[in-house]
């Protein structure tokens, strides 16, 4: 399963590089995914949401880090739920627009229970999914935080067939 | 709170529902105290925008009183009474830094949706389907504005609401409108639809320097309004060919500029009518643009076609070969609200418009259906319904 996608945002190269090489970043904007811990020595431990509070996990380590231009990792520990790849470059965009953010992911998922658990975790249309995280992180960039309406609290992502009418919500937003 | 909620094809309905909620760093709440029905608002009405789910608040043109700031808010405060524009914009993207602000690149949650539909996405809106990302409408006693600091319009409190609540939306679209026209002393614009967006763009062709405007329409009380502008105009019910009667009028050569400010559901005599409506009846089609193709006919060698009227979806027979062997240009879009709101405001301030000339009732809240309903039917000679929260 291979995913790329691209989106151009505000930002220099190195600004961008700079937040998405901080791995502990991605969950502000990858929905999927629950946290990730940096083990050091450029491993990381990522724990994803899954159905049914479940969690899919693996390890990843960097294959190439060059800093401002390009970041690509793959799964590298024993207990790996899923075998994954990616990576992501920042170039300059023309005409001074900031940074074209170009992504690119391949995911090995398993056969069995698990093989379906991380095909929904990871959503019937990766792309759609890939679509919505850009467009957070895009978000976080330029303005800081993820943008919420009354029928998406939690801001892209939340497809429109499952979204509610545009009323406020009843419960305490800060709560 | 009271706000007047969609429950379905043409059934508005003033429900209880939860206060809104400050949900970003950069929102306000707003006291409404004067909320319009706006002319797009009747193709949710009418069931022509998908997407729009059972309970949804309606509304996108208002004005009121801040009184919650988010925490990045430094520029607004409690008490300050805003005016809105209807397009949410973020103020910093590559889009709202050229000025695009209803193509915002950040403020519609939905945007991954219209991509599809669109090819790109556009702004985020205020009560205006889920395609433009589910933010709560403004036919409320209390609405969330994002973006706030960037968007919203400090007015003072000496001048009434009718004067500068349409700021938000129907000035402005009026007036883009005729700008698009790129209007030059001597020339002659149509405008098609005499509803309170042409009204707004007969008033801001003359502003720019139209030397005569010519306003097409079917219901009396609006070609009044039309005339007491400075207009004349044209009755396409009571005429018999009413593009011929417009060529005449142009001496044979048709109007510099075309502006159709009518949309997705035009009426018109005849087949042309009728095929357009069953097949957007049988979801063939998506818009009627029977205005449209007439300003296309219409229109001079080398001129301008404007439209402001709200197009959805996709259109049949369009009239790709006079547009391109007649040199027309099509200017439109969703109107960037935000750099329109200050030059417009002096205009008003100046004394040369007055906005609410096309306010023809003015309900409470609580009566809102019964607005949706006079306004759709045109009776009781309905231009512009403000609603009173």
């Amino acid at each position: 399963m291979k995913v790329s996608k691209a989106i151009t945002v505000g930002r220099p190269p190195s600004e961008v590089y700079a937040f998405w090489r901080d791995f502990e970043n991605l969950p502000r904007f990858m929905y999927h995914l629950e946290f990730v811990e940096n083990l050091g020595s450029g491993r990381s431990h990522w724990v994803t949401r899954a159905p049914a509070g479940r969690s899919v996990e693996w390890d990843a380590e960097i294959v190439d880090d060059e800093p401002g231009r390009r970041i690509a990792w793959r799964t590298a520990g024993a207990d790996d739920d899923v075998t994954h790849s990616g990576s992501v470059s920042f170039v300059p965009a023309p005409g001074n627009r900031g940074t074209e953010v170009h992504v690119e992911l391949t995911y090995d998922p398993p056969g069995g229970k698990l093989g379906a658990m991380v095909a929904k975790l990871f959503g019937e249309e990766p792309n759609q999914q890939v679509a919505d995280d850009l467009r957070r992180f895009k978000q976080v960039m330029e303005v800081g935080e993820v943008v919420r309406s009354e029928a998406s609290p939690e801001g892209a992502g939340q497809g429109i067939m499952r979204q509610e009418a545009n009323q406020p919500s009843a419960i305490d937003a800060r709560a | 709170m009271q706000a007047a909620c969609w429950m379905g094809r043409q059934e508005v309905e003033v429900r209880d529902i939860p206060e809104p909620q400050i949900l970003n760093s950069r929102d306000v709440i707003v006291r409404v105290s004067s909320t319009a029905i706006c002319g797009s608002d009747l193709h949710l009405f009418n069931g022509y925008v998908p997407t729009m789910k059972k309970g949804d608040v309606l509304g996108h043109e208002f004005m009121g009183e801040i009184v919650e700031t988010g925490s990045a808010v430094k520029n607004l405060k409690t008490g300050d009474r805003v005016v809105v524009p209807f397009t949410i914009a973020c103020g910093m993207c590559w889009s709202c830094e050229q000025g695009l602000t209803s193509m915002c690149e950040n403020s519609n949650p939905s945007g991954t949706a219209q991509e599809r539909l669109w090819g790109h996405s556009a702004s985020g809106a205020f009560g205006y389907s889920h395609l433009t990302g589910g933010f709560q409408g403004a036919q409320a006693e209390y609405v969330r504005v994002p973006f706030a600091d960037f968007g919203a319009l400090k007015v003072d409190q000496s001048v009434p609401d009718e004067q500068v609540l349409f700021l938000g939306d129907i000035f402005p679209t009026g007036y883009m409108a005729a700008e698009f026209c790129d209007i030059k002393p001597g020339q002659v614009i149509a405008v098609w639809g005499c509803g309170p967006v042409g009204q707004f763009a007969i008033r801001s062709a003359f502003l720019l320097g139209a030397e005569r405007v010519i306003a097409i329409d079917r219901f009396d009380y609006r070609l009044e309004m039309a005339r007491a502008a400075g207009a004349e105009t044209i009755d396409y019910e009571e005429e018999d060919g009413h593009l011929e009667v417009l060529k005449e009028k142009t001496g044979g050569r048709g109007p510099d500029a075309c502006i159709d400010a009518v949309g997705m559901e035009a009426h018109s005599e005849g087949l042309q009518f009728a095929y357009d409506r069953v097949k957007q009846a049988m979801r063939l089609e998506g818009d009627r643009p029977i205005a449209l193709r007439e300003a296309i006919m219409a229109c001079r060698n080398g001129g301008i076609v404007s439209v402001v009227g709200v197009y959805g979806g996709l259109i049949d027979k369009f009239p790709m070969g006079t547009l391109m062997n007649r040199g027309l240009t099509i200017r439109t879009g969703q109107t960037p609200v935000h750099r329109y709101m200050r030059p417009l405001l002096d205009r008003i301030q100046n004394g040369e418009i007055d906005p609410s000339v096309v306010i023809t009732h003015r309900l409470p809240l609580a009566d809102a259906a019964h607005g949706y309903k006079i306004f759709l039917h045109k009776e009781d000679r309905c231009e512009k319904v403000v609603l009173k929260a």
